[in-house]
């Protein structure tokens, strides 16, 4: 098939609104992307025609629910290439799935065993596990990262020892767009028997990870960074770490048997999935994971290519511009200041002119840290942007600079 | 002049302006003016939490009327708090506290009044609001 961008775009409905009286130019999709109407429509089909509650009933209606959410699980296995579809554990987002890991590894480490993590963390990959650390005395050590925003592969190496239990990344940096060496990563701690839990929530919307080949412990991502609904999400889990880890919340459809005196747990992945899920989510899941495939990861990587490119040498003719995150494996992320410029103000003014960017920390404190700043304007792109909208943000930074300086 | 009479002021002021662009450049300008904080208050105590950029606000009481000062790191911030301290600066601690905004919405600014909006105009108010809850409450011991 074809890349087409305008048909494509034709697909999002949101995209031909206008704010603030200009056209939207949406450039969040790090924070969140668009929904087509292929996963709209499913979200509406499933509560206009077979909404019931799932893995229980009898019913036809519940039948009809418990087959779609067991065939959308079904084919995020196959999408990431698990072994098995049982590894794939439905969550509420990768928040969540990170918290489940960390929660069964409370269980696992002991006193002055050792976790790392990179430099170039979300907040959500650094909080859970320093209340682990706190929880069970083991050390938290971290990769650092150069000028560049790439992570210093020689010090990880030095990090690595006996004592490394786990090692937490994410695949790609929503701060900076780098793309870590997730499988060298993983084959290094392996070689110390380390565990490793890969972030991938930055990285599902524009490369397609094969898990087998990684040969990665744990996965997370969510959907909704995938043009799937939000509040759910993915953890794969490699099958001897979901019978190893305990389960993380009580409740219904985790169990086998229920005595008061005992109660047996479910198998994978029932054990980790208590309570009835968000059943629409995970069935639009798969709808969103099948517009994907249909686009096809490789044209949606040379199109993205193509507008950080363009984004790139276009925002370095701005004088004063500075860009975060200038490693060699990037994704379509920029992430920039203007000498003397508050990135607020550029982030309100492009506002006004209909551009949605983000401003600020990008909950990766550690890195504006590094950098000694404040915070950055992140344009991050989509598959289903145009050159002709980097035109636009273009314009609007050069008009935000006059306006402010 | 009482808190009303400026924000009447403002309004005519903000009302010759065609577009956002040029009412922007204008609080811009605004913030120009803006009584500055000693710079060596400028620490942890005096910033306004829930800010993306960096707004220090001090207060003292001079003649039963609250002066404040401030300044921040972005220049529309900058603005924003400006224009906040022309209304409710110089003034007893009862009349901040009984004053509405409603004005902010006549200046065009009323996008800013979303508790979402990291600027935190909302909190600015808020924080305005507290130093006169406390002197108020100081004045009455």
């Amino acid at each position: 098939m074809s890349f087409d961008v305008q048909k494509i775009r034709n697909d999002f409905p949101i995209l031909s609104r206008e704010v603030n009286g200009y056209p939207l130019v949406y450039l969040d999709n790090a924070a969140t992307s668009q929904k087509p109407k292929q996963v709209i429509d499913c979200i509406v089909d499933y509560y206009s025609n077979y909404n019931a509650n799932i893995h229980r009933g009898v019913h036809t209606l519940s039948q009809e629910a418990t087959d779609a959410y067991e065939a959308s699980r079904k084919k995020i296995q196959t999408h990431f290439n698990a072994k098995e579809a049982y590894e794939m554990i439905f969550t509420a987002g990768t928040t969540h799935g990170i918290n489940l890991v960390a929660n069964g590894f409370s269980e696992i480490l002991k006193k002055d065993d050792e976790i790392i993590v990179s430099a170039m963390e979300h907040h959500s990959n650094i909080v859970p596990w320093q209340m682990l650390c706190e929880k069970t005395g083991a050390i938290l050590r971290v990769i650092p990262m150069n000028e560049e925003g790439v992570l210093i592969m020689e010090e990880y190496e030095k990090l690595l020892s006996k004592k490394t239990k786990l090692v937490f990344v994410n695949h790609i940096s929503n701060a900076l767009g780098t793309i870590n060496p997730i499988d060298e990563i993983i084959a290094k701690a392996h070689e110390v028997g380390a565990a490793v839990l890969v972030d991938g929530a930055q990285s599902c919307s524009h490369i397609k990870p094969d898990l087998q080949k990684l040969d990665v412990d744990f996965f997370v991502t969510s959907a909704h960074k995938m043009c799937g609904p939000t509040g759910v999400g993915i953890l794969y889990m490699k099958e001897e770490w979901g019978n190893k880890l305990p389960p993380y919340q009580g409740g219904g459809e985790m169990i086998a048997e229920v005595t008061f005196e005992k109660t047996t747990y479910a198998g994978l992945p029932h054990k980790f999935e208590a309570g009835t899920p968000n059943i629409c989510g995970g069935i639009a899941f798969g709808a969103a994971i099948d517009y994907l495939n249909d686009i096809g990861f490789e044209a949606i990587e040379k199109h993205e290519n193509e507008l950080l490119k363009y984004a790139t040498e276009k925002l370095l003719e701005i004088e004063g511009m500075k860009i975060y995150g200038t490693g060699p494996d990037k994704t379509s992320v920029v992430s920039f200041n203007i000498e003397g410029i508050h990135p607020y103000d550029i982030g309100t003014i492009v506002d006004k002119l209909g551009i949605a960017v983000r401003t600020g920390h990008h909950c990766a404190q550690p890195i504006m840290d590094f950098y000694k700043i404040p915070g950055t304007v992140r344009a991050s792109f989509a598959f289903y942007n145009t050159l002709e909208e980097v035109d636009a943000l273009v314009n609007a930074v050069k008009k935000a600079k006059m306006m402010l300086s | 002049m009482t808190i009303e009479a400026i924000q009447e002021e403002l309004i005519e002021e903000f009302s010759m302006f065609d577009d956002w662009m040029q009412r922007y450049e204008y609080m811009i300008e605004l913030g120009k003016s803006l009584p500055l904080i000693d710079e060596t208050l400028k620490n942890e105590d005096k910033l306004i939490k829930g800010c993306q950029s960096k707004v220090w606000l001090n207060s003292e009481m001079k003649d039963g009327k609250i002066i404040f000062t401030a300044d921040s790191d972005a220049i529309i911030t900058k603005g924003i708090i400006a224009v906040l301290v022309r209304v409710f600066s110089d003034q007893k601690p009862q009349a901040i506290l009984d004053a509405n905004t409603d004005f902010i919405d006549e200046i065009g600014l009323k996008e800013h009044l979303s508790p979402t909006r990291a600027n935190g105009l909302v909190s600015m108010i808020k924080q305005m609001k507290m130093y006169a809850l406390a002197y108020q409450t100081q004045v009455k011991n």
